[in-house]
């Protein structure tokens, strides 16, 4: 209870007015003397909003940073095994930080999928689709609008490693999460 | 938007395609990697010449009868004679150096090419066949295709398939993601390369009408995976899908009126025809498990496709009259991308056994599968016009390149690229003349 301080300081600057009131024994100059006071008094309330309007900003725009950074660290791109487009939990964990952040702006974002090189290309571009839906799908799920998300299937077109073996193509497997 | 200003910038599309192909350096060289055990000794001498023939007419007729594997020509510097006619002809040179057939021939250019050839049966000293073909000057190439074609023929009992071109695909990639993809027209032997187009986003599955005028294939220079169609003589391109998802893997009906397609508009990836003077799609396949890879058989009756409805890709047939979708493969858990031979049996396809691709023939009579390749990776199966050989794509170590491999598995040859990665070979059907 932090009342009386402030109830206090408005005590004091009601009898300084009085005061200055009843010794100045001109009308004019009193009501100066009380709008004056009642001006501080004013300036002081209004700083003191300002202040907690400025902190409530701050925390804001830490708790978006900290959206932003985790969104970040969890990185934009998302993989699969061989010839499947089951979500894997690592990848519904760094989507979560997306779709944390997603909710507070209305940004659209565009999911590509890929393939590795192994299988046939229209096949692979099928799968792209399907993991990129399957990204999609997990985001409506979880409160993104559809109207939000476009989807695009480069099947293996365009991979990220070049060569051959599971070291290059699990890199391949992939759906990117581009803003 | 600016996807307009970047079509504009980063797709070329080149016309002049049949009207003036220009003597470029093949892009695809010819390695032989595995003939028949016994091939056919053959000399194809150097023919006679009138005026300027701008090809080496004899030379081309060798190199083709050599690539199909059957045939031993014989060395140049072999031969003991170079005699263009049967007056010049002495057999027991001919049999001294092995050879059982040998031959001759003439061209002559004026306002046209003309080239007369005479085919000889040694031991027996005897004329086997002769024969004429003409056409421009600026053709050579072509025209001693079609005297391989013959001679093709006459010896095998096969048609040749030498008189066809070739369409594929290469990328060259460039640091930093500026890739170039590019649509190639050649000669069946890969000279003659023309880009068709050239665009820094993919290009894919080109596939041509059943009389070789035009081209269909997937672009996605607008951003997204639109069919394109393309007229070889005019250059004319018209973008015949712009749906949501997938627009891919277009294949013409043998009456050149239908486009069969991949499109997940409506959800799921299924098969679609486009009849293309009203552009009415009608939608033949419905499935929520992926149905792509359409491909029609010869009679045009119906349509092969890959679908993973079974859980693993296999190939299934739809017929058109009855509605009915029947499933053709059993053996193996990946069996994709059919392509049909023009007997209506030979079915060639995408096969993974023991974690390895490979191009298969499966048999539609006997239902037997036979494996033609052993390297992995092997993929896109063409097959050309006269069934005897399958075209694909596989890697060489980490580059993408095109071979070939005869329906028996008893022929193989491979055509690097001399840079980047080549891929999604298209063998064009007969050209008429």
């Amino acid at each position: 209870m932090n009342h009386l301080p402030v109830a206090g300081k408005a005590l004091t600057l009601l009898f300084t007015a009085a005061f200055l009131v009843a010794c100045s024994g001109s009308g004019s100059k009193e009501d100066e003397a009380a709008a004056e006071a009642a001006r501080q008094a004013e300036v002081a309330a209004a700083e003191a909003a300002r202040e907690a309007e400025r902190q409530a900003a701050e925390a804001a725009a830490a708790e978006q940073r900290q959206l932003e950074q985790a969104a970040m660290a969890a990185g934009n791109v998302f993989y699969f095994d061989f010839d499947s487009s089951v979500l894997k939990p690592e990848a519904q964990d760094a989507l979560d930080a997306h779709i944390a952040l997603l909710k507070t702006n209305d940004a659209s974002v565009r999911l590509e999928g890929h393939t590795d090189e192994r299988g046939t290309r229209d096949y692979n571009m099928a799968l792209g689709e399907r993991r990129a839906n399957a990204v999609r799908d997990y985001m409506v799920v979880n409160g993104i609008a559809s109207y939000r998300i476009e989807t695009i299937s480069y099947g293996e077109e365009k991979p990220v490693a070049y060569g051959s073996g599971e070291a290059n193509w699990s890199q391949n497997r992939r759906v990117e999460l581009v803003k | 938007m600016t996807i307009n200003r970047r079509v504009a910038c980063l797709v070329r599309v080149l016309f002049l395609a049949l009207l003036a192909p220009l003597a470029a350096r093949a892009e695809l060289v010819i390695e032989i990697t595995q003939g028949v055990d016994d091939p056919t000794p053959i000399a194809v001498v150097p023919f006679a010449s009138t005026g300027a023939i701008p090809e080496d007419i004899a030379g081309v007729v060798q190199g083709d009868l050599a690539r199909s594997g059957q045939f031993a020509p014989v060395d140049r510097g072999d031969m003991l004679s170079l005699p263009s006619s049967e007056a010049e002809i002495f057999y027991r040179d001919w049999r001294a150096i092995g050879t059982e057939y040998l031959l001759v021939g003439r061209a002559s250019a004026a306002e046209e090419l003309r080239i007369d050839y005479a085919l000889y049966d040694v031991n027996r000293q005897r004329e086997v066949t002769t024969g004429t073909v003409t056409g421009p000057v600026n053709e050579a190439r072509m025209l001693a295709h079609r005297v391989s074609d013959a001679i093709y023929e006459r010896l095998t009992g096969i048609p040749g398939a030498f008189a066809t071109r070739l369409l594929y695909v290469s990328v060259t990639r460039n640091p930093g993601g500026k890739d170039y993809y590019r649509l190639t027209l050649a000669d069946s032997d890969g000279a003659r390369p023309i880009v068709l187009l050239e665009s820094r986003e993919p290009v894919m599955a080109p596939t041509w009408a059943p009389d070789a005028s035009q081209v269909a294939y997937v672009s996605f220079e607008t951003g997204r995976p639109a069919i394109f169609r393309q007229d070889l003589q005019t250059g004319a391109r018209e973008q015949l899908t712009n749906f949501r998802g997938l627009n891919s893997s277009p294949a013409w009906s043998p009456d050149g009126n239908t486009l069969a397609m991949v499109l997940s508009k409506d959800g799921s990836p299924d098969i679609y025809l486009l009849d293309l003077a009203s552009k009415r799609l009608t939608r033949i396949t419905r499935h929520y498990a992926i149905d792509t890879e359409p491909t029609w058989m010869p009679d045009g009756k119906s349509l092969l496709f890959t679908s993973d409805r079974g859980g693993r890709p296999q190939i299934y047939r739809y017929n058109l009259q009855s509605g009915i979708t029947d499933r053709v493969t059993f053996e193996g858990v990946y069996n994709a991308r059919a392509r049909v031979a023009q007997d209506g049996r030979n079915v060639a396809l995408v096969h993974q056994r023991e974690g390895q691709f490979h191009i298969a023939i499966h048999d539609l009579v006997t239902e037997r599968l036979h494996v033609l390749t052993s390297t992995d990776l092997d993929e896109s199966p063409s097959i050309a016009p006269n069934g005897s050989m399958i075209l694909y794509a596989t890697k060489l170590g980490d580059r993408g390149i095109l071979s070939a491999v005869s329906v028996d598995g008893g022929v193989k040859f491979r055509l690097p690229a001399r840079s980047g990665d080549v891929r999604e070979p298209a063998w064009s059907p007969y050209i008429s003349q």
